[in-house]
């Protein structure tokens, strides 16, 4: 393997990490408001089969794109409504519309499978392409590729630097404080959600426009579980979330290689491999393990360490506040 | 007189989600050109429209009630068994793996079958018990990414070791000696025989919950985890033991599987019995009673919806659709206190 | 800023907490609010502060009526209270939970916010981290942090919930100074919530006095200390007297324990109780004496040190080992952490007895509870749910649900939120264990009731024990400069 081929696997892994990232942005978000909307896979599904079949009828990748996020925004709704209005399980219809997406999916886009449709195009960035190593790898791709850049960094952003942000956390971690600060904890819940949803749904439509072009049954079946898993190793954090992504994007490349160098491994090992790795993963963040890590560094990096590895869900996740 | 309202909503209650339901499909199935009668009427033809068809529903009905039965003690300790799937399907590979591998008059054969796919389900469960209580993974995590691992394995044994001798396109193993099936009534894929299984297990379940002390440990834990373990309640040991009896039965619901509906290993052979089983308990929430009369509905939905797809050509999850939406109504509106419409509910309650 | 509350009513079902209450403030003045508990002080507080709305009355600020529809907007008029539990957001940082809710640009602004934060603090005399996490504050500087927020939101009423409660002495004193800093020289008004006396007549200029939803009386400060108790209970209530008990074998040893945890550490602790003794452990809420009843409840490992029970070394034994050598653990939450919210008081019965069969007999279990409840004296049946009974019994149900005998009884915050009928009716059934040779650990906010229950004493500090104080011969000053760390 030469330089340039390893170059062409690590924009690979960036490529097919972009929808990740943006779900996982997404959902970081509804989280962060003290949503879990658990829908992600089936919400997926639905949006990648409704922007391919609206983008392939319009001609339009635009419009796609948008009736994708419509429908991420919808089942979003579903869950937030259910949750607030109705004070109902978030987990359980969540469940639910995991189920019912991948239906519908498969039911309303049966005539649509296996034929072309429209697809993004490639579009390096002038000048920085150029750029020795990063440029092939960060800044020759497609237009979703810096889409989902731009996203994780807004979302930090939001999240972190402004006061919708303070407003969308303290909703997600004490409602009650955040309601004695004036904070209308539902409104930013519903607002949030719905936001969360869309982007939800736009990465549903990069799959069936960019990263895995067309539509079939199943089309994006499990990678909504896997951004969610995502979601909880990134600390609810979107910069850390995009690492996650552009991890679980490095083992399918691995399970490529793999593949080639130890070919008389049956090929469905490999598919094992983000299934182990999210067990894995989800182990390294919940476990005490880093703590007892941790225990045994210097003292001085202890706690910059500690503040680093912080990792708890927001306080008050999937529970329901009311006004009284 | 507003008693009077809320006693009749509350027995008309569970009719509206159907109803719901029912026009909800009618309308996909409007979108598509077809007539809604037509396609209902084919899915009622599809379960009772001859013997064998009724025959089938209840074939279909043994392994999901078994699991069902299985996730009732799960949902009463408060845990999120979404890895019953997975531990169908590890109980159909060990029931294979017996009857492939070992020689035995039928009742032995059939017997090492049962307790092989009781034991491997109830493994595979206890796996994800012991991720959520030892690595603090979620149930729900561990369980799907163990769904996914079952389904890889289950392919890998097809196309690898298990393959049939002469090969070919087929997916899955060759047919199991006769001795290895369970016996079928009438040439249907329905085995009395299962169905005492069947009532065995779900008697314990009833049994185990109202009437023992470990169902009520399952309830407490299920209620607050906190307090029970102050109370003396040991939460890992009950929350595994909970995976383990709810992955034996998701076990034999696999040997079910194999052994009658079908007669070999299939690439998809839960079919997704153990996501359906977890809507039947949703939709039940804790009546233990309601739980067979709606997984033989949702069986009859689900059934006649292959004949569907056969008839018409319409995709067959369609009955997915049916008893999806319908769960969703109940958990949403199920409860009509909750909704304000009906008087609001009192403080501290 | 005058204000005037007229005719405040509020119902909670068929509870009247405010049953038409009317009362004045004035600038400059700082006013008591006395009460048992549940007369009816929170609530009306809640009520001025915009937390939650009156059924019926209004209130008047200047002349004006004025309608509140949430904290934010009470503070928009100058009205701010700051509760007993802070409404802050622990996992943020004290500049984020500062920010939180101001008006302002969408981009934060941090520079500006903490010159603006440096200046008010410097002016009361405050010391905060402004990167610090706010979970690693003491509740006492959290509790000026929401101070200084209310300030500099323009709060022209200060409303004081128990502010007291858990922390040290010295804090208390620099509460207390600004206060009367705030009032005296800037013109607040200040409403201190209190049920402690001696805390009114030290701070405030004049007292109102609730009783069962109704205002009964109100006294200039100073009076006499009997004017204000008869308001507040009607009658004296005759407090159930100390028995004398003799103490008999060592029922706890703990010799050189050490225990840590992420955020505290406590070394060397050397105890001994005795069986019949009771021993309270007093201290700021996480100054590590929580640590050491979960240590002696098996919850918590130590790192280091022996721990005998009845002279038998039980070091690193489980809570449920523990539980069922006969060592017992309340803890303060009771649906959080004792009661299961949702299960019928005859399944608590049967859930926390020693020895089970494998099948349950429901009969049975029904009849054992029933006699337990009338011996508890709980308001409720065998199948109410635990969820439905009242503070008082849910408290009272779980000392139902205690063993007998037991060697060890470990509680935390036992009559925490009771009124004095139910406080002194569980010390009383505490007190009858004792007699069975039962030792008891506790440990609580409340100085007074550390003094008037223990046979000795030690505090908490950062980690630290004190020495050990006898009970007879200590004081409320005292323990509350040990609380500071002061020997």
């Amino acid at each position: 393997m030469n330089d340039s081929e390893i170059i062409r696997i690590l924009a690979s892994i960036i490529f097919q990490s972009t929808p990740l990232m943006i779900a996982v942005s997404g959902e970081t978000i509804t989280e962060r408001a003290g949503v879990v909307n658990l829908s992600l896979d089936g919400t997926m599904l639905m949006a990648a089969m409704t922007g391919f079949v609206v983008g392939l009828k319009t001609e339009s990748l635009w419009i796609g794109f948008l009736a994708a996020a419509a429908v991420g925004a919808l089942f979003a709704l579903i869950v937030a409504f259910g949750n607030i209005r109705l004070r109902q399980s978030q987990v359980a219809v969540g469940f639910v519309l995991t189920l019912l997406g991948d239906d519908l999916s498969s039911f309303l886009g049966q005539n649509y499978t296996r034929i072309p449709g429209p697809v993004v195009k490639h579009f390096g960035i002038p000048v920085l392409k150029e750029i020795p190593i990063l440029g092939p790898i960060f800044f020759n791709q497609d237009a979703t590729v810096y889409f989902a850049f731009i996203l994780v960094i807004v979302t930090w952003f939001l999240l972190f630097r402004t006061q919708p942000g303070l407003r969308i956390r303290s909703a997600g971690e004490r409602p009650e404080s955040a309601f004695a600060r004036g904070v209308n904890v539902n409104r930013i819940r519903y607002l949030y959600s719905i936001l969360g949803g869309a982007l939800v749904g736009i990465s549903g439509a990069v799959y069936s426009f960019n990263v895995k072009l067309g539509w079939s049954e199943g089309h994006t079946r499990g990678l909504g579980w896997i951004a969610l898993a995502i979601v909880i190793f990134g600390g609810w954090s979107p910069v850390r979330g995009a690492f996650g992504a552009v991890l679980f994007g490095a083992t399918k490349a691995l399970a490529t290689f793999l593949q080639k160098a130890f070919p008389e491994v049956s090929v469905v090992a490999f598919n094992s491999i983000p299934w182990l790795l999210m067990i894995a993963v989800l182990f390294v963040a919940g476990s005490d393990v880093t703590e007892r890590l941790v225990v045994f560094m210097p003292r001085f990096v202890q706690r910059p360490l500690r503040r680093l590895l912080r990792v708890a869900p927001p306080m008050a996740l999937g529970t329901t506040f009311g006004e009284d | 007189m507003n008693l009077r309202i809320r006693g009749w909503m509350g027995w008309a209650w569970p009719i509206v989600p159907i109803v719901a339901a029912l026009v909800f499909t009618s309308g996909l199935l409007l979108l598509f050109g077809s007539s809604p009668v037509e396609a209902f009427e084919a899915m009622l033809q599809g379960s009772f429209g001859d013997q064998s068809k009724t025959l089938s529903v209840l074939a279909f009905w043994v392994p999901l009630l078994l699991s069902s039965a299985g996730l009732l003690a799960t949902f009463t300790a408060g845990l999120w068994n979404i890895g019953v799937e997975g531990q169908i399907i590890l109980g159909s590979i060990a029931a294979s793996w017996v009857a492939l591998r070992v020689q035995a008059p039928g009742p032995a054969l059939i017997a090492l079958e049962v307790i092989a796919s009781m034991m491997a389900g109830a493994l595979w469960a206890g796996l994800s018990a012991v991720l959520k209580t030892r690595g603090k993974v979620h149930e729900i995590f561990s369980g799907l990414a163990l769904n996914n691992l079952a389904i890889i394995l289950t392919n890998y044994l097809i196309s690898g070791p298990w393959q049939p001798p002469e090969g070919g396109t087929f997916r899955g193993t060759q047919p199991f000696q006769d001795a290895a099936l369970l016996p079928r009534y009438a040439d249907s894929r329905f085995s009395p025989l299962s169905f005492v299984f069947l009532v065995v297990a779900f008697a314990l379940v009833v049994v185990a919950l109202r009437g023992t002390f470990w169902g009520l440990k399952l309830k407490a834990l299920g209620k607050n985890p906190r307090s029970a373990f102050l109370l003396g309640v040991s939460s890992e040991r009950e929350a595994i033991l909970a995976m383990m009896f709810c992955g034996a039965l998701a076990g034999l619901g696999g040997a079910v599987r194999v052994l009658s509906w079908f007669d070999s290993l299939r690439q998809s052979i839960s079919g997704g019995i153990g996501f359906l089983a977890l809507l039947v308990v949703m939709l039940a929430s804790y009546r233990i009673f309601w739980v067979p009369l709606i997984a033989l509905f949702f069986s009859v939905v689900l059934n006649g919806s292959i004949t569907l797809q056969l008839r018409t050509q319409l995709h067959s999850s369609l009955g997915g659709i049916l008893t999806g939406v319908m769960v969703l109504l109940v958990l949403l509106f199920g409860d009509a206190t909750k909704l304000g419409i009906f008087g609001k509910k009192k403080p501290h309650e | 800023m005058h204000i005037e509350l007229q005719q405040i009513r509020k119902y909670f079902g068929p509870v009247k907490a405010n049953d038409g209450i009317s009362l004045s403030l004035e600038e400059g003045r700082i006013y008591g609010l006395l009460g048992e508990n549940g007369a009816g002080k929170s609530t009306l507080m809640k009520i001025l502060s915009g937390y939650q709305p009156p059924d019926r009355g209004e209130i008047l600020i200047d002349g004006q009526a004025q309608t509140f529809s949430s904290p934010a907007g009470a503070l928009a008029s100058g009205i701010g209270m700051l509760y007993q539990d802070p409404l802050d957001f622990p996992p943020f940082k004290v500049i984020d939970n500062y920010l939180l809710g101001k008006e302002g640009d969408a981009v934060l602004d941090y520079r500006a916010a903490e010159a603006e934060l440096r200046k008010i603090t410097s002016r009361y005399g405050f010391e905060i981290d402004f990167q610090a996490f706010v979970d690693s504050l003491s509740l006492g500087e959290r509790q000026e942090l929401e101070l200084v927020r209310l300030l500099a939101g323009g709060a022209q009423v200060l409303i004081l919930d128990e502010p007291t409660t858990g922390i040290s002495a010295e804090q208390k004193d620099k509460l207390f100074g600004s206060m009367q800093r705030l009032s005296h020289e800037e013109g607040k008004t200040i409403i201190l919530v209190s049920h402690k006396l001696d805390e009114v007549q030290e701070l405030c200029d004049h007292a109102y006095v609730l009783r069962a939803g109704q205002l009964v009386g109100e006294v200039d400060i100073p009076c006499q200390n009997e004017q204000l108790v008869e308001l507040m209970f009607g009658q004296v209530p005759a407090r159930s007297e100390r028995p004398d008990f003799k103490l008999g074998q060592p029922v706890l040893e703990l010799r050189d324990v050490t225990l840590s945890t992420y955020r505290l550490a406590v070394k060397d602790i050397n105890l001994t109780l005795r069986a019949g003794e009771v021993f309270g452990l007093a201290g700021l809420e996480g100054s590590g004496q929580k640590l050491i009843l979960q240590a002696c409840a098996g919850l918590l490992r130590p790192e280091q040190g022996q721990m005998m029970l009845a002279g038998k070394d039980v070091t690193g034994w489980s809570y449920h080992h523990l539980q069922s050598a006969g060592v017992a653990y309340v803890a303060a939450g009771r649906l959080e952490e004792g009661l299961v919210a949702g299960l019928s008081l005859t399944e608590h019965v049967v859930l926390a007895r020693p020895e089970h069969d494998f099948f349950v007999n429901w009969s049975e279990a029904q009849r054992e509870t029933q006699s337990r409840i009338g011996h508890y004296q709980i308001v409720g049946r065998p199948d109410t749910l635990a969820d439905e009974l009242s503070g008082g019994n849910q408290q009272r149900f779980l000392f139902a649900l205690l063993n007998s005998p037991l060697k060890l009884l470990l509680l935390e915050h036992p009559t925490r939120g009771l009124d004095l009928r139910s406080t002194d009716y569980i010390w009383k059934l505490l007190f009858r264990r004792r007699e069975a040779g039962t030792a008891i650990l506790f440990i609580s906010a409340d100085l007074d009731e550390i003094i008037e229950r223990s046979d000795r004493i030690a505090v908490f500090s950062g980690g630290v024990m004190s020495r050990v104080v006898d009970a007879k011969s200590t004081s409320a000053e005292e323990l509350g400069y040990l609380i500071g760390g002061q020997a």
